[in-house]
């Protein structure tokens, strides 16, 4: 492998991965259809970045996530960390990788076991990937991930129910970050939270991410969260990629209609007439039977038939480093 | 004269002996046409109060302890069953964050609204009053629609429809509990604006719950901000808006992400939402409050009314330290 390899070697590296989960009808199984949840996405993290992926629900963003970590299975494509295909490792590599890269998920409640105590929650990580030996060292490090997510050792031997929704998920971080991982898929990690904690869990993320070098693909609906905590973002739409660039650049510059109608419909504190603004008509389309075309055209303001109803647009740069697949990009 | 009025009411939940404080002597006033806004974060008493509206917060365990309710100048605490059915749905109706639950799942979507006008408007329990309720409320081809059954329609379109189960028996006032909060940011969009439409074709009033601030500059004429079972604040949607005066309505609006303001660091509030029967003493808000002086955690603080049309509880508005 020469420098440049190395250079250009992202930490994370997604080539064209599809998950297609089969449909049953009734009770004789016709078998053909298909939902395609992912259909064909690429996607890089640099080591130490937040990318964020946004999308409404079933778009495909969570199941993208979870085809990344190994919970779903990929139906074809390659999911590369550190430049090596996570699909062809032995064992104990994977073992190695895994500890590399983490999840934190929505619902903290649903993650933690409640019948575990936070202290063998996050005991179960270290004992898996033998990262601490003996019981002081356990203690001790089991300390130290508590303050650093804000809670203090004393809450060790409390259950998950005991906590409220934002202390949990800063359990659930604890328990992510306790293998020292280089990257957490975080997926819709604020949304179940009041305001104000929300901003206290993306502030953590911020600040662990500076003081521990992390990079996260960041997974959420609200685009406005997204924005503030990324430097790059993706849209999904019907499973695939259909915007990507430098946050600011997408927010401020959108070049796919889509990412228009999701800023314009973001509510705002302050700003524009309400009368300017585009309200999306009809809803996101069955990916049992994505539209041909663009997969937008049925929703899309500014669609042109037959055009857009019959060819798929490219996935182009439209400005250095900003790709869009709309013909009017 | 107000078409809701909600005096002083304190409310409490009894279980094994215990009760806990859930609204303490919450006053607001809604007038015809009015659209109120009703914000706080979860466990604040902002649904506890819109159900009392109608009385249907289940009591027991519910206690009203004082206070007085009147919708159209009678009395809500004092009514009995009968009179109860005639406010519930007919001049107060409801719509909730799920409409998946709020729907029987075995019965057309037809034939719920049909139900509707049957209790509320009998004269008008016809096929082509549903196909017009579901016309108003922009739901494509109505007359095919009305034989699916609540699982056939996605959430947005159940939501729809619980929108013209609601307006069906033309209530004076729609109360509507977080009815975007399970929604997709653009059907939720789409929404908004039909209760906008709503309200301006039919003259109804809105009570708004929500915790999303960014959805008062579109619809509330006056926002009401809800913590640990008190009003903290109130005033005209603009001003509040624009000149936050307690320290929570400031600290939660500066903690809310916006769209286009970069990566700049979010004001965050320290600390958690006080949970039921642990409301600090003092100010509830005292223990996570940026401008906190030495008398906040012994002196309670009333509603004061320092500028006009806007009420706040705290001493120290005029600070803004932060």
């Amino acid at each position: 492998m020469g420098v440049e390899d190395v250079l250009a070697m992202a930490l994370l590296e997604v080539r064209n991965i599809k998950v297609h989960f089969p449909v049953r009808h009734g009770v004789i199984q016709h078998g053909s259809a298909t939902v395609k949840a992912v259909d064909g996405v690429n996607l890089l993290v640099e080591p130490g970045e937040t990318v964020g992926l946004v999308g409404e629900s079933g778009c495909g963003k969570s199941t993208l996530g979870r085809a990344i970590i190994g919970l779903v299975q990929l139906t074809h494509g390659e999911v590369l960390f550190a430049g090596k295909e996570i699909g062809r490792l032995d064992k104990s590599e994977l073992r190695k990788t895994r500890r590399n890269l983490q999840m934190i998920f929505q619902d903290p409640v649903g993650s933690l076991n409640p019948r575990l105590t936070v202290r063998q929650i996050l005991s179960e990580p270290l004992d898996i990937h033998k990262l601490a030996a003996g019981r002081s060292e356990r203690t001790h490090r089991i300390a130290e991930l508590l303050e650093n997510v804000g809670l203090a050792p004393n809450h060790a031997d409390r259950y998950p129910h005991e906590f409220s929704g934002g202390q949990r998920q800063r359990i659930g971080i604890a328990r992510a970050l306790a293998v020292e991982p280089k990257l957490i898929i975080c997926d819709e990690p604020v949304s179940a939270l009041d305001v104000s904690v929300q901003a206290q869990i993306i502030n953590l993320l911020q600040d662990l991410q500076s003081r521990l070098g992390l990079a996260y693909l960041f997974i959420a609906h609200d685009l406005a969260v997204v924005e503030h905590i990324s430097q790059r973002i993706l849209v999904m739409y019907l499973g695939r990629i259909v915007e990507s660039g430098e946050a600011a650049e997408v927010v401020n510059n959108p070049r796919h209609p889509y990412t228009g109608a999701l800023i314009s419909a973001v509510p705002k504190l302050h700003a524009e007439e309400t009368s300017s603004r585009i309200v999306l008509q009809g809803e996101i389309p069955s990916p049992i039977k994505p539209p041909g075309g663009c997969p937008f055209h049925t929703r899309c303001p500014i669609a042109e038939f037959p055009l857009c109803s019959s060819q798929v647009p490219e996935f182009r740069e439209v400005a250095p480093g900003h790709r869009a697949s709309c013909h009017f990009a | 004269m107000p078409l809701v009025q909600i005096d002083n009411l304190t409310l409490e939940f009894v279980s094994d002996g215990q009760s806990l404080r859930a609204l303490d002597a919450v006053s607001f006033h809604i007038d015809a046409g009015e659209t109120v806004c009703l914000v706080g974060e979860s466990g604040s008493g902002k649904s506890i109060s819109a159900l009392s509206l109608a009385r249907l917060v289940p009591s027991p365990p519910a206690q009203y302890i004082s206070g007085r309710i009147t919708v159209e100048d009678r009395d809500v605490l004092a009514m009995s069953k009968k009179e109860l059915r005639s406010i519930r749905g007919g001049t107060v109706s409801y719509i909730f964050q799920e409409p998946g639950a709020s729907l029987n799942p075995v019965l057309r979507v037809g034939d719920q609204i049909l139900e509707m006008l049957q209790l509320h408007r009998a004269e008008a329990a016809t096929r082509e009053e549903v196909i017009r309720l579901l016309n108003l409320v922009g739901i494509p081809a109505p007359e095919s629609r009305i034989r699916d059954y609540p699982h056939q329609m996605s959430g947005g379109m159940q939501q729809r429809i619980m929108i013209a189960m609601a307006i069906a028996a033309h209530p004076k006032l729609l109360v509507a509990d977080e009815p975007t909060t399970a929604l997709d940011v653009t059907i939720q969009a789409q929404i908004m604006e039909l209760l906008r439409d709503l309200k301006s074709q039919l003259g109804m009033s809105i009570l708004l719950i929500t915790h999303n601030l960014g959805l008062l500059k579109d619809i509330a004429d006056r926002v009401l901000v809800m913590y640990a079972g008190q009003i903290v604040e109130e005033g005209p949607a603009k001003r509040l808006l624009e000149n936050p005066l307690h320290p929570y309505t400031r600290a939660l609006l500066r903690s809310t992400p916006q769209l286009g303001a970069g990566r700049e660091r979010l004001v965050s509030i320290p600390g958690n939402v006080p949970q039921l029967g642990a409301w600090p003493a003092g100010c509830r808000f005292h223990p996570r409050c940026p401008q906190r002086q030495p008398q906040c955690d012994k002196e309670t603080p009333g509603l004061l009314n320092p500028l006009p049309e806007q009420k706040v509880r705290c001493p120290y508005w005029e600070l803004k330290t932060f």
